[in-house]
């Protein structure tokens, strides 16, 4: 198990992940996330679940989101604002959990 | 204070306080005391992130009410889509994370002893303090307009006991037919831009079911507002000539009320009679951080870009509604958005872990106009040397157009809307 997929799981399980080192820049990336589509990407109402999706998707996704080739609302706004490092960083770890 | 153990000071603040709840949480491995001030959308999201991804540290939140009621979501109490409890929410969850609930107000901060003086007269130590206290009202700033004005024209913009926001809901609910419901809106800076035209909204959603031929004057001490183009589309569109916005350069600053002849006195000395007020207040950071010299001689309170500690005292961190955060608006979102960062940056210290890198606040401020009627802005902030900047080519308004056109997106804004309501209360309390 990596330690991001370790950090999923305990996130997701609503343990402590122990030590979170704030130079990892995922749990605050990810927090982001959670505002609206739940504390562990589980979706919330009518936004959807981004829990488990799979990795090369889910870039593809926000790539169509950015460039307005997808029907959205707000995610396309949402998208133009972080870089492509920072997609992978999300994708990585919304792909983690189970 | 200071020569105290932790352990003795625990036990020396259990004994002295009873209103300081179990303090047998604090942990015998602590690597540290965070003391937090003010339970809402910073300081509760700042005290269950620390719990979640800091175990070992020992984090109290002190928050003077019992529960929390947000102010998102409370222009619809007055739109008859939410109920008080509906709003309002507990600090059990916190409490079962672990973090020490204390119920109590913050008197004062000693920078230099590194103590939070309560007003029941106990005092906490911290080695890292975050203090979120939200917004004051500047009592004055409007000629008759003090505590006790507040209960015939309710400003409702702090959530405090609810009674606010009930009060107006009320008045609305009496308001005589084809009676006049006046707001009085203050300048730039203040709490929650587009909450005023959201709250105009709302009322006029509730107006146009009960009583249609009631006018709603709102006035204005700006020329323009938070998405203006979005709310005159949704005024048109659903509520007709019942709405009327009247600018500062219409006469529209109100200076002065007079509670007892029901009047709003404008800058040019018209006076306007209403049956139901709404004064929103100018405003400026609350007392705590004024009294305790965090905030700078605009009233507000100037941070780091990066870490929130604030520009005039060490190892205090002040995020939310009362620090000089623009071009990120004074937002439920933003306070949450910005507390992880702060206690990951003030936690660092202790921890022994590095400031967090680049990092990316983001916003997104949903309003009701109506019926399945959602509108939103969106932002990514990222810190810069000297203050905080807007992402490039991102975020922005809800697309403008036709009703017709725009039906669907605009429902699954209002959908959306209640599930970022539901998210960030359970990111804060649960």
């Amino acid at each position: 198990m990596t330690r991001k997929q370790l950090l999923a799981v305990s996130l997701l399980a609503g343990i402590a992940a122990t030590g979170a080192k704030a130079d990892d820049r995922t749990p605050l990336l990810a927090q982001s996330c959670a505002g609206c589509h739940g504390q562990s990407g589980e979706g919330m109402g009518e936004i959807a679940r981004i829990a488990g999706y799979d990795r090369t998707a889910f870039i593809a996704i926000w790539e169509e989101f950015r460039n307005d080739e997808r029907p959205a609302t707000i995610m396309n706004r949402i998208a133009r604002g972080y870089t492509d490092d920072e997609v992978a960083i999300l994708a990585d770890y919304f792909s983690s959990i189970e | 204070m200071t020569t105290l153990t932790r352990r003795s000071f625990g036990a020396l603040i259990g004994a002295s306080a009873t209103t300081l709840a179990t303090p047998g949480l604090l942990r015998a491995n602590s690597t540290g005391r965070l003391v937090i001030i003010g339970g809402g959308f910073g300081g509760a999201s700042a005290a269950r992130f620390a719990r979640i991804n800091y175990p070992d540290v020992d984090v109290t939140l002190v928050e003077p009410y019992p529960t929390f009621v947000t102010c998102p979501y409370g222009n619809l109490i007055l739109g008859g889509k939410r109920t008080l409890p509906q709003i309002t929410h507990s600090y059990d969850g916190l409490r079962a994370r672990g973090v020490n609930v204390v119920q109590d107000r913050a008197a004062d901060i000693d920078p230099d002893a590194r103590t939070v003086a309560l007003e029941s007269g106990a005092s906490l130590q911290y080695d890292k303090l975050i203090v979120s206290p939200g917004i004051g009202l500047r009592w004055g700033a409007i000629d008759g307009y003090d505590q006790a004005a507040t209960e015939v024209f309710p400003h409702a913009w702090m959530g405090g006991d609810g009674s606010q926001i009930t009060n107006l809901r009320a008045q609305l609910e009496a308001l005589p037919e084809g009676g006049v419901v006046g707001l009085a809106i203050p300048e730039n800076p203040f709490r929650c831009p587009p909450g005023p035209y959201e709250r105009i909204s709302m009322i006029a959603h509730y107006l146009k079911q009960t009583n249609p031929t009631a006018k709603i004057l709102a006035f204005d001490s700006k020329e323009g507002f938070s998405k203006q183009g979005l709310f005159e589309d949704v005024w048109a569109e659903l509520y007709g000539d019942m709405i009327e916005w009247i600018p500062a350069n219409q006469d529209g600053r109100i200076v002065a009320v007079d509670v007892q002849n029901k009047l709003f006195i404008s800058e040019f000395g018209e006076e306007h009679r209403v049956d139901v007020g709404n004064v929103i207040p100018p405003q400026t950071s609350a007392a705590i951080v004024r009294d305790t010299g965090l905030a700078n001689d605009t009233g507000w309170v100037p941070v780091n870009s990066r870490t929130f500690e604030a520009d005039a005292a060490r190892d205090i961190h002040v995020i939310g509604d009362a620090t000089i955060a623009g071009p990120m608006p004074k937002s439920g979102y933003i306070a949450n958005s910005t507390s992880k960062t702060a206690v990951s940056a003030a936690l660092a210290d202790l921890t022994g872990g590095s400031a967090p890198s680049d990092p990316v606040y983001f916003n997104t401020c949903y309003s009701h106009g109506g019926e399945d009627y959602g509108i939103s802005v969106v932002a990514v902030f990222r810190a810069t040397d000297d203050g905080f900047e807007a992402t490039p080519d991102s975020g922005g308004l809800s697309p403008r157009g036709p009703l017709s056109e725009l039906a669907e997106n605009r429902r699954l804004e209002a959908r959306y809307a209640d599930a970022w309501y539901d998210s960030i209360t359970r990111d804060m309390f649960s």
